[in-house]
C-alpha cells in the first residue's frame, strides 16, 4: 500500500525524467484521454436504439398533438380549413351569443361545448369513485390474502383476461342485460322486488355508468395490485408485533404505500373515460353526448378547426386532471 | 397443524368474505359476456333480449354470410395482418427502448415520457390530429400506415414497460462474462441475452397483438375507406341490433381468448426455457 502512494507521488512530480528507460507513465490527463478513445461501452449504441421509436413517436404522436393546436387558429371553408390566425374558434367554444348583453336570455351562461367538457368531467370522476372502491378491496384480496403464487398469478389473469378483448363488444354485452326484458329486470321481478319491468336500466346514465365501470375497473385492478403486491410483509408483521389493529395497520402502512399504484390506476382510467365515446352510443343510445362525441362530429361536418379547439380543450382539462393527481401522490418515485 | 383459536377463525371469514367478493366480481365482469355468448345461439324468431326462443345456429349461418356492414371477412383479415405487424414492431421497438435505457443517456427521461404519453394521448385526440394534418397535406389515410402508425403509439409503452420489467431483473454479469472472452455485441446479445429476455418479448407482443386486435378509437378517423374489424362492428351498431352481433362479439371474444392462451403457454414454455 505504502509503496505504491510512493511511486504514484513519486511519477507525478514535475521534475520526474521523461522519455527515458523506466519514463512516468502516462500523467492522469493523458491516461484519462487514452481511455475515453479506446474504451468500448457495452452494448449497442443508444443513438441506434432510440432512433426508429423516437422517430416514430414524432411523426405519429407529436405531429398529430401539434397540429391539433395549430389548426386551432385556422378558420372552417365549409368544406376545409384554410391557415389563419384568429381566436374565433376559442370565442365559439366559450362563449354564446348573448353572452356580454345583460338583456339576453343566455347573459354569462357558458356555452354547451364548455358544458359538455364539464358533463364529461364529472361523470369522469364519479365513474373513477366508484372503480376504485371496486378495485380496490380486489386488489387488496389478490396481493394480501390469496399466499400461494401460483394461485395469486391465475386469480388475478382471470381478472385481467377482459382487458385484452374488444371494449366494443364488452359494452354491446350489456344490451341483453339492461332492456325492459333484460336480465336485471327478470332478476327482480323474479325475487319479487319489483312487480314490472322498470325501462331506466337500459339508455339511461344508470346504464351508461354500469357499463363504464365494468369496462374500465381492471384498469385499475392492475397497478394497484402491483403496488400491494410490493409492500414489505415484515413491516406488518412488526406493527403486528407491536399491537396494531388491522385498521390502524390498513391506515398507518398499506394504504399509504399503495398510493402511488392507486394513482397510476386512477391517472389511467381519468384520461380513457375523458376521451370516452363509443360506449354512449351503445348504452345510452347516444342521448348524452361527451366531449369525444362532439369532436367526431364537427369532423364528420368537416369543421377541423372547431373540432381541433374542443380537442385542444379537452387535452388542457386532462393535464390539469393529471397534474392534481401527481401532486396528491409523487410517482415518479415509482417509475 | 394449527389450533383454530377467535384470531384464526376471524381472519378464516376475513378471506371468506373477499372470496364471495371475487366471485361477485368476475360475474360483474363476464355476465354480460356469458348473455351474449348465450344469445346468439337464440332461434331464429328470438331477438336481443332472454327469453330464448328455441336453439339454433341461425344468426351464426347468417353471420357467415353476406352482411349488411360489408365485407366482414376481409375486414378480419386486414385486422389481423394488423396486429401481426403491430405485435412485431412493438416487441422490437420495446426491447431496443429497454435496452438503451440500461445506459444513462442524454434525454432518457423526455424519452421516457414520451413514450408513456402514449398511453395517455385518448385515441380520438391521435385519430383527429392525424386525419386533419393528412387531409390537409393530401394524403389518404389507410389502416396500414395512419392507422398502424397510431396503432404502435398506443402498445410501445405496454411492451416497454413489460421490457424495463424485464431487464431491471436482468444479471449483466453474464453479459459482462462473454464480453471479457472476446464476444462481440452481436453475438452477445445473440447467444446471451435474447435467450434470457424472449418470454418478456412475447410479452410485449401479446399487448401488441391484442391492443391492436380490438383497437377502435384510434382507427376511427384513420383507416381509410376500408374498415378493420372493430370498425365493422361498431358499423353495425348503427342499425338495428340483431343477434347477429352477439354472434360476432362470441366469435371474436373467443379468439381473443385463443389467442392471450396461445401467448400464455408460448410463455410459459420459453421462461421455463430460460432458467
Amino acid at each position: 500500500m505504502t509503496t505504491v502512494e510512493t511511486y504514484s507521488t513519486l511519477t507525478r512530480t514535475e521534475t520526474a525524467p521523461r522519455g527515458l528507460i523506466g519514463a512516468a507513465p502516462p500523467t492522469h490527463a493523458e491516461a484519462e484521454e487514452v481511455q475515453r478513445k479506446y474504451r468500448r461501452e457495452p452494448g449497442f449504441p443508444v443513438p441506434i436504439l432510440i432512433a426508429p421509436a423516437t422517430l416514430w413517436l414524432v411523426v405519429f404522436l407529436f405531429l398529430p398533438l401539434l397540429s391539433i393546436f395549430i389548426f386551432t387558429f385556422w378558420k372552417s371553408t365549409g368544406h376545409g380549413m384554410a391557415p389563419a390566425f384568429t381566436f374565433d374558434n376559442y370565442r365559439a367554444f366559450f362563449v354564446t351569443e348573448g353572452f356580454f348583453d345583460p338583456s339576453n336570455p343566455d347573459f354569462l351562461t357558458p356555452s354547451i361545448f364548455l358544458r359538455t367538457l364539464w358533463t364529461t368531467f364529472r361523470f369522469t370522476i364519479s365513474v373513477m369513485a366508484i372503480c376504485l372502491i371496486l378495485a380496490y378491496p380486489m386488489a387488496y384480496f389478490l396481493s394480501m390474502q390469496v399466499e400461494d403464487f401460483k394461485w395469486q398469478l391465475a386469480l388475478f389473469l382471470l381478472v385481467m383476461v377482459p382487458f385484452w378483448t374488444s371494449y366494443l363488444i364488452r359494452a354491446v354485452a350489456w344490451l341483453p342485460m339492461l332492456g325492459r326484458h333484460g336480465l336485471i329486470n327478470e332478476f327482480l321481478i323474479s325475487i319479487g322486488a319489483i312487480d314490472e319491468p322498470v325501462s331506466f336500466f337500459l339508455y339511461s346514465e344508470f346504464s351508461y355508468t354500469m357499463a363504464l365501470v365494468q369496462l374500465y375497473v381492471v384498469l385499475a385492478v392492475g397497478p394497484i395490485f402491483f403496488s400491494l403486491a410490493k409492500i414489505d410483509r415484515t413491516l406488518l408483521e412488526a406493527a403486528r408485533d407491536m399491537g396494531a389493529t388491522p385498521f390502524q395497520i390498513f391506515r398507518e402502512i398499506i394504504a399509504p404505500l399503495s398510493l402511488p399504484g392507486v394513482a397510476i390506476g386512477m391517472i389511467f382510467i381519468f384520461v380513457m373515460l375523458m376521451g370516452e365515446f363509443a360506449t354512449a352510443v351503445v348504452v345510452y343510445g347516444g342521448k348524452t353526448s361527451t366531449t369525444g362525441t362532439v369532436i367526431l362530429n364537427y369532423y364528420a361536418i368537416a369543421n377541423y378547426p372547431f373540432a381541433a379547439v374542443n380537442a385542444f380543450m379537452l387535452m388542457v382539462a386532462m393535464m390539469i386532471g393529471v397534474i392534481v393527481i401527481l401532486r396528491v401522490v409523487d410517482i415518479r418515485k415509482e417509475l | 397443524m394449527e389450533r383454530s383459536t377467535p384470531e384464526r377463525r376471524r381472519k378464516a371469514r376475513v378471506k371468506a368474505g373477499f372470496s364471495v367478493y371475487y366471485a361477485i366480481f368476475l360475474i360483474f365482469v363476464y355476465g354480460p359476456m356469458f348473455a351474449m355468448f348465450t344469445l346468439s345461439f337464440q332461434g331464429p324468431r328470438g331477438g336481443v333480449t332472454f327469453p330464448m326462443r328455441g336453439l339454433s345456429f341461425f344468426w351464426w349461418e347468417k353471420l357467415a354470410g353476406p352482411s349488411a356492414v360489408g365485407d366482414l371477412k376481409a375486414s378480419l383479415v386486414r385486422s389481423l395482418i394488423l396486429a401481426v405487424v403491430v405485435m412485431i414492431i412493438t416487441a422490437l421497438f420495446s426491447t431496443m427502448l429497454a435496452m438503451a435505457f440500461r445506459k444513462r443517456f442524454r434525454g432518457s427521461g423526455a424519452l421516457f415520457y414520451a413514450v408513456m404519453a402514449g398511453l395517455m394521448v385518448p385515441g380520438v385526440l391521435l385519430s383527429l390530429g392525424l386525419a386533419s394534418l393528412l387531409r390537409q397535406i393530401g394524403i389518404a389515410p389507410n389502416w396500414w400506415y395512419s392507422g398502424l402508425g397510431v396503432h404502435v403509439v398506443w402498445t410501445l409503452p405496454f411492451g416497454f414497460l413489460v421490457m424495463m420489467a424485464v431487464f431491471n431483473r436482468f444479471d449483466a454479469r453474464l453479459e459482462e462474462a462473454a464480453r471479457d472472452m472476446g464476444a462481440d455485441e452481436w453475438t452477445v446479445f445473440k447467444e446471451v441475452t435474447l435467450p434470457l429476455i424472449t418470454p418478456g418479448i412475447v410479452a410485449a407482443g401479446l399487448f401488441g397483438f391484442t391492443l391492436s386486435y380490438d383497437e377502435f378509437a384510434r382507427t376511427t378517423l384513420l383507416s381509410g375507406a376500408q374498415n378493420t374489424l372493430p370498425l365493422d362492428i361498431n358499423a353495425s351498431l348503427t342499425q338495428r341490433v340483431q343477434p347477429t352481433l352477439f354472434a360476432l362479439g362470441t366469435a371474436s371474444t373467443i379468439f381473443s381468448l385463443l389467442m392471450i392462451g396461445l401467448f400464455i403457454v408460448i410463455y410459459t414454455i420459453l421462461y421455463r426455457r430460460s432458467r
